[in-house]
C-alpha cells in the first residue's frame, strides 16, 4: 500500500532580482501586455545551436542499413522521343543494384496532373515519375540507376545506351501562345490557364482619362538555389507495408498524402520525417518526379534509397519562377488621382503545371494583386499561362507578388513622372486610407485592416526622403547619377482553405499543436508547421512558454514528423507564425488551465487564486510560490492515487487553428531603394535599402527583421543578377553557381527595417506573415531607383534582371541583342 | 572513371588515422562518407558556395575542390573538431545572439571564414567584412546579421586588447 502523498510545503516567492529578463507575467495571456511576455522579444533561437556546431541533421547526413543510392539519366534535349533505351550495359557495372525505365516505375507510381478546380479551365498533361516515352524539357528524368554508392551509380549512368528522336521545341512564350508547335497534342494548344477580369465601366473610365501611361515589362526566369539541394531518403518496409520518407520538404502531411495515393500505400502507413532543412523558399513544397521515383524504387527494391540532387540537377529540375511579359496601363487625372489599371500578363511555365499546387497560381496572383495598395475603382486584367519546353516553374518565395508589385509601382512612377509630381506625394494621394477598412479591392480581394499611410510616413522619415532628394540633386550636378525608388505592397499571408483546399487539393489549411507537460516540469510542443531555418520552432517556444508560464529553456519543440505532430499544412505562403502560432497559443492556454486544475486539487486552493509563472504554481495576488511544475508533474503522473477518485489530470492538450473569416490575412508595407548607376559601365551600386512592414503582432523582432532582410536580398538577386538563360533549343546555358549569379555579401547593402503593428483580429495572437514581404517589394523598389537615376539621361529600363548590359542598352551605348 | 586507391595517413580533428581512399575522392566526401563527419556540407560541389570548408593545417580550403589524397600527412579540422577545441566559441555565441544563420547549411563554412577574419583581419570594418565573407553563399539571412556578428566579435576583441594594454 502506498503512503499518503505529502503536500509539499509552500516555498517563499522568488526575490525580484532573481527574475529573469523577459520572464512571463503571472496573468492570463489574453490579459498580458505582450511586451512583458516572451512575445515581442528578440530571444535567441532555442534548439538552433547545433547548426552552428555542425551537428544538424540534413537528409544527406542520414545513413541507414542496406541504403542504396539512385541517380537519374536526364534528357539532354528540350523535347525528344525515346527511340531506344538499353539499361543492360549499366547493370554490368560495379556496385549496381538495379536500373529502371519509366514503364517499370509507372507500375509502382501512378502519374499526376497539376490542376485545381477553382482555377477555372486550367489544364495540364499527365506527368510520370520517370518519363516513359518522351522528355519535354532538358533535365527530365528518363531512367534510374541504383548502386551501393552514388559514385558507382554515376559511373554506370555513362553506360546507359539511349537513342533519341529530337522533336521541335517551343521555348519562347509568344511562340507558344501562337502554337506552331503544340507540346501536348491532346490539349490542342499550349494554353494552360487564362483569366479575364473587368470592372464595370472600365472602358469609359480609361477613354475619358486625362492621362494614360503604358509600359511593357519583362521578367526573366530565376530559381531558388537553396544551399542544401533537394534530398530524399525513402525507406519501405514490406513486412508492414509501411513507407518512411526522410524528406527535405516544407509540407510533410501533403507529401504523406501524395506518397500514399500515388504509391498505393494506406495514408497512415506513410510517415514523412523532415529533419533540418537547408533552405526551401517554396522550392521544396512541390512534387518532384525524381523524388516520387525514389520512393517508388524503395518500394520496388524493398530497401532504403537516397536521392540528393547535385547542383546542375538543381538548376535544371528545381522549379524555376517568374518569366512574365506584362503590358500595363495606368489612367489618372492631371492632379494625380489614379483611376484604374489595365493589365495583360503572359507567363510561361514549362511543359507541365506542377503538382499539386499548379503553375497557374503565380499568374493568378499577379491578376489578384496588381494595383493592390491603391484606391482606384477600375481594373481590367487578362492572363495567359502557356507551356514551353523549359524546366517547370511554380511557387517560389513571393509567388506573383514581385511581378505585381514591380509592374504596379513602376507604372505608378511613370505616371508621377508624366504629370510632374513627386512619386512619394503621388503615392500619398492614392494609397487606401488607413481608416477605410474593411475594404474590398476591385479584383475582389478583401482587406481586414492595412496601414499604408502609417508605413509611408514612417519610411519617408527613417530614410530622410527630403535629404536624399537634395543629395541626389547635388550629386547629379557632379555627374553622379543616383536614384530613389519606392514600392508599396500588399501581401497574401495566413491563407484560408480558399487558397488550395477549395480547388480540390489535399493541402491542409489548418494546423495543430500538441503540448505536453512532462513529469519534470518541461513542455514538449509538437506542431504541424515545419522549421526551415526561419525560426518557427523558436517562436513556438516563446508562445508556449508565455501561454503556460514557464521559462523558454523549459520548452522543447518537435516539428516535421507526420508520425508525431498533429495534422497540418506546413510552411508556405507566410503562414507558420499566424496559423501555427495561434494553434500553439490556444494549446498553451488550455494546458495552463488543466495544470491549474491539478494544482487546485493538490493544493486545495481555488483555481481562480492560482497562476503559473517561471515553472511554479504561484498565488495570483501575492506571487508566492506554492508548487513547482516538476512536483505537480510527479504527483499527476506517478502518484495520481493521491488525487481525488473522480479527478483525472489532462496534461497533454491539442488545439488547431484555421483562418476562415478572410480568404487571406493581407499585410502591407513599403520599401525604398537608393542606388547609384554608373552610365559608363551600366553597374548598379546598392547604397541602402529600407523596409517598413506591418505583420501585425511581432513575436520575435530579430527573427522577423531577418526574414525581411533575407527576403529583400532574394528580391535584389532577382532584380539585378538572377536569370536562367535558355537558348533557342531549350538548353539552359548557365546551370552552375559560377554562371548563375546570386547575391553575395559584398554587393548587398545594409537594410533598415521598421514596423507598424496592426494585429489581425481574426486570431488572438494577431500575427500576420512576414516571410515573403521582402522578396515581394524589393524588385520594384530597385527598378524604380534605377529608372530614377537614368531619368536625367533620358533612359528607362523595363527588363529584370537589370544587368549592366541591359542598362547600357537602355542608354543606347550598346546594341540591343 | 578511375578506381585507383591510395593509402593516406593524416590527422583529422587531432586523431591519427590511415585509410584507403580512391584517388578521385574529394576530401569532403571522405570526411562525410568515410568518417561520418557531417559538419561540412555539400552545397554546390564546384567551389562557389563554401559550405564544405574545412581547415588543412590551419588554412581554410574548399572540401569539394580538394582531393582526399591531398590531405595525406596533414591535419584536417572540421567544424566539429574546431568546436570541441573551443576556438569558435566567441563566434558561435555571436552568431546565435545576432541570429547570423537561419537554415544553418552555410554556417559550417561561414564560421571558418569568420575565424580567418578574427585571426588575420582584427581591424576589418563592415565593408571589409562583407568582402571577406563574399566567398560564402548564404541564401537565408541577407548577410547583414553575419556582418553584425563578426563585427561584434572583432569589437569585443579590440576592447579587450585595449584593456590589456594593446597586446594581441
Amino acid at each position: 500500500m502506498n503512503a499518503p502523498e505529502r503536500i509539499p510545503q509552500r516555498v517563499s516567492p522568488v526575490s525580484p532580482e532573481l527574475e529573469l529578463p523577459g520572464a512571463p507575467l503571472n496573468v492570463p495571456l489574453d490579459e498580458i501586455n505582450h511586451s512583458k511576455s516572451y512575445i515581442g522579444q528578440s530571444v535567441a533561437r532555442s534548439g538552433a545551436k547545433k547548426l552552428l556546431e555542425g551537428r544538424g541533421s540534413y537528409v544527406d547526413d542520414l545513413r541507414l542499413p542496406r541504403l542504396v543510392h539512385v541517380v537519374y539519366l536526364r534528357s539532354p534535349h528540350a523535347h525528344a522521343r525515346i527511340k531506344n533505351l538499353n539499361l543492360q550495359p549499366a547493370l554490368k557495372c560495379p556496385g549496381i543494384v538495379a536500373a529502371f525505365d519509366g514503364h517499370q516505375i509507372a507500375k509502382y507510381c501512378t502519374p499526376w496532373v497539376g490542376v485545381l478546380g477553382h482555377l477555372k479551365g486550367i489544364r495540364s498533361a499527365h506527368q510520370y515519375a520517370v518519363a516513359p516515352e518522351r522528355a519535354c524539357w532538358q533535365g527530365e528524368a528518363v531512367a534510374a540507376v541504383v548502386a551501393h554508392t552514388r559514385r558507382q551509380a554515376e559511373d554506370a549512368l555513362e553506360f546507359v545506351e539511349i537513342e533519341w528522336e529530337v522533336l521541335p521545341c517551343v521555348v519562347d512564350m509568344q511562340s507558344s501562345l501562337e502554337g506552331a508547335v503544340v507540346i501536348h497534342p491532346e490539349l490542342g494548344d499550349n494554353r494552360c490557364f487564362s483569366r479575364d477580369l473587368e470592372t464595370q465601366d472600365f472602358e469609359q473610365a480609361f477613354s475619358n482619362a486625362e492621362v494614360v501611361v503604358e509600359r511593357e515589362y519583362h521578367f526573366a526566369r530565376h530559381t531558388g538555389v537553396t544551399n542544401e539541394p533537394r534530398s530524399i531518403l525513402a525507406d519501405y518496409n514490406p513486412a508492414e507495408h509501411t513507407l518512411c520518407v526522410y524528406h527535405s520538404t516544407q509540407a510533410p502531411h501533403m507529401m504523406q498524402d501524395i506518397f500514399s495515393r500515388h504509391l498505393s500505400i494506406p495514408e497512415s502507413n506513410v510517415r514523412v520525417i523532415c529533419k533540418d532543412v537547408g533552405g526551401s523558399f517554396g522550392i521544396k513544397v512541390h512534387v518532384y518526379a525524381d523524388e516520387m521515383a525514389t520512393a517508388a524504387i524503395s518500394v520496388m527494391l524493398k530497401r532504403p534509397v537516397k536521392f540528393v540532387a547535385d547542383r546542375i540537377e538543381s538548376f535544371i529540375t528545381d522549379i524555376h519562377a517568374r518569366e512574365h511579359k506584362v503590358k500595363i496601363k495606368l489612367a489618372c487625372t492631371r492632379q494625380g488621382e489614379i483611376l484604374g489599371f489595365d493589365l495583360d500578363d503572359l507567363t510561361a511555365i514549362g511543359p507541365y503545371s506542377v503538382y499539386p499546387r499548379t503553375s497557374g497560381i503565380e499568374g493568378n496572383q499577379v491578376v489578384n494583386l496588381t494595383g493592390g495598395p491603391y484606391k482606384h475603382q477600375h481594373y481590367r486584367a487578362h492572363l495567359d499561362v502557356v507551356f514551353t519546353n523549359k524546366n517547370v516553374t511554380c511557387q517560389y518565395r513571393g509567388v506573383g507578388h514581385p511581378i505585381a508589385v514591380a509592374v504596379t509601382e513602376c507604372i505608378v512612377d511613370e505616371a508621377a513622372r508624366a504629370i510632374g509630381m513627386d512619386p512619394a506625394e503621388f503615392r500619398r494621394r492614392n494609397l487606401i486610407a488607413d481608416d477605410a477598412y474593411p475594404y474590398t479591392f476591385p479584383s475582389g480581394l478583401k482587406f481586414e485592416k492595412l496601414s499604408h499611410h502609417q508605413c509611408l510616413d514612417k519610411l519617408l522619415e527613417i530614410m530622410d526622403y527630403k535629404g536624399l532628394r537634395a543629395e541626389q540633386e547635388t550629386l547629379k550636378g557632379k555627374g553622379i547619377y543616383r536614384g530613389i525608388g519606392l514600392a508599396a505592397m500588399i501581401e497574401v499571408t495566413n491563407p484560408s482553405p480558399a487558397f488550395y483546399g477549395v480547388g480540390g487539393a489535399r493541402i491542409s489549411a489548418q494546423d495543430g499543436a500538441t503540448i505536453r507537460l512532462d513529469p519534470g516540469g518541461m513542455l514538449q510542443v509538437m506542431v504541424s508547421v515545419t522549421e526551415q531555418g526561419q525560426g518557427t520552432e523558436a517562436i513556438f517556444t516563446q508562445i508556449a512558454a508565455s501561454a503556460v508560464g514557464v521559462d523558454v529553456n523549459s520548452v522543447r519543440v518537435i516539428t516535421g514528423d507526420t508520425g508525431v505532430t498533429p495534422y497540418g499544412g506546413g510552411t508556405w505562403a507566410s503562414r507558420g507564425a499566424g496559423i501555427g502560432g495561434e494553434a500553439v497559443l490556444q494549446a498553451g492556454k488550455a494546458l495552463r488551465s488543466n495544470i491549474l486544475d491539478v494544482a487546485s486539487v493538490v493544493l486545495k486552493i481555488d483555481k481562480s487564486m492560482l497562476e503559473i509563472a517561471q515553472g511554479f504554481i504561484i498565488d495570483k495576488l501575492s506571487g508566492q510560490q506554492h508548487l513547482a511544475l516538476s512536483e505537480l508533474g510527479r504527483i499527476a503522473y506517478f502518484r495520481p492515487d493521491t488525487l481525488p477518485m473522480n479527478f483525472q489530470s489532462e496534461l497533454t492538450v491539442t488545439r488547431h487553428y484555421t483562418p476562415r473569416e478572410y480568404g487571406f490575412t493581407f499585410t502591407n508595407g513599403i520599401q525604398a531603394s537608393y542606388v547609384e548607376v554608373d552610365p559608363e559601365t551600366g553597374f548598379v551600386k546598392l547604397l541602402k535599402h529600407w523596409c517598413v512592414e506591418d505583420c501585425g503582432t511581432v513575436i520575435n523582432p530579430m527573427l522577423v527583421d531577418e526574414q525581411i532582410r533575407g527576403g529583400i536580398v532574394q528580391g535584389l538577386g532577382g532584380v539585378l543578377f538572377e536569370e536562367c538563360i535558355y537558348n533557342a533549343d531549350g538548353q539552359l546555358l548557365n546551370g552552375s553557381m559560377a554562371d548563375y549569379l546570386v547575391p553575395m555579401a559584398s554587393e548587398m547593402p545594409d537594410i533598415v527595417v521598421a514596423h507598424i503593428k496592426t494585429p489581425t483580429l481574426t486570431s488572438e495572437l494577431g500575427a500576420k506573415g512576414a516571410g515573403e514581404a521582402g522578396t515581394a517589394g524589393a524588385p520594384g523598389a530597385v527598378m524604380n531607383a534605377i529608372n530614377d537615376a537614368l531619368a536625367p539621361l533620358g533612359a528607362n529600363i523595363n527588363t529584370q534582371p537589370c544587368t549592366p548590359q541591359r542598362i547600357l542598352q537602355a542608354l543606347g551605348k550598346v546594341r540591343q541583342g | 572513371m578511375s578506381n585507383n586507391v591510395q593509402e593516406i595517413t593524416l590527422r583529422v580533428n587531432s586523431e591519427e588515422l590511415s585509410a584507403q581512399v580512391p584517388v578521385r575522392m574529394h576530401l569532403v566526401d571522405f570526411l562525410r562518407e568515410t568518417l561520418d563527419l557531417n559538419g561540412p556540407h555539400l552545397g554546390c560541389e564546384h567551389g562557389v558556395c563554401g559550405a564544405c570548408q574545412v581547415h588543412i593545417d590551419g588554412v581554410v580550403v574548399r572540401g569539394c575542390l580538394t582531393l582526399a589524397v591531398q590531405a595525406n600527412g596533414k591535419h584536417v579540422e572540421t567544424i566539429e573538431g574546431l568546436t570541441d577545441k573551443g576556438v569558435l566559441r566567441d563566434l558561435q555565441n555571436a552568431f546565435l545572439k545576432h541570429n547570423a544563420f537561419q537554415c544553418g547549411f552555410c554556417s559550417s563554412g561561414m564560421l571558418l571564414t569568420a575565424l580567418e577574419i578574427t585571426t588575420h583581419h582584427p581591424d576589418a570594418n563592415r565593408e571589409e567584412i562583407r568582402d571577406l565573407i563574399s566567398g560564402n553563399y548564404c541564401r537565408c539571412t541577407g548577410y547583414q546579421s553575419i556582418v553584425d556578428a563578426i563585427e561584434s566579435v572583432l569589437k569585443a576583441e579590440r576592447d579587450s586588447n585595449d584593456i590589456n594594454g594593446g597586446k594581441k
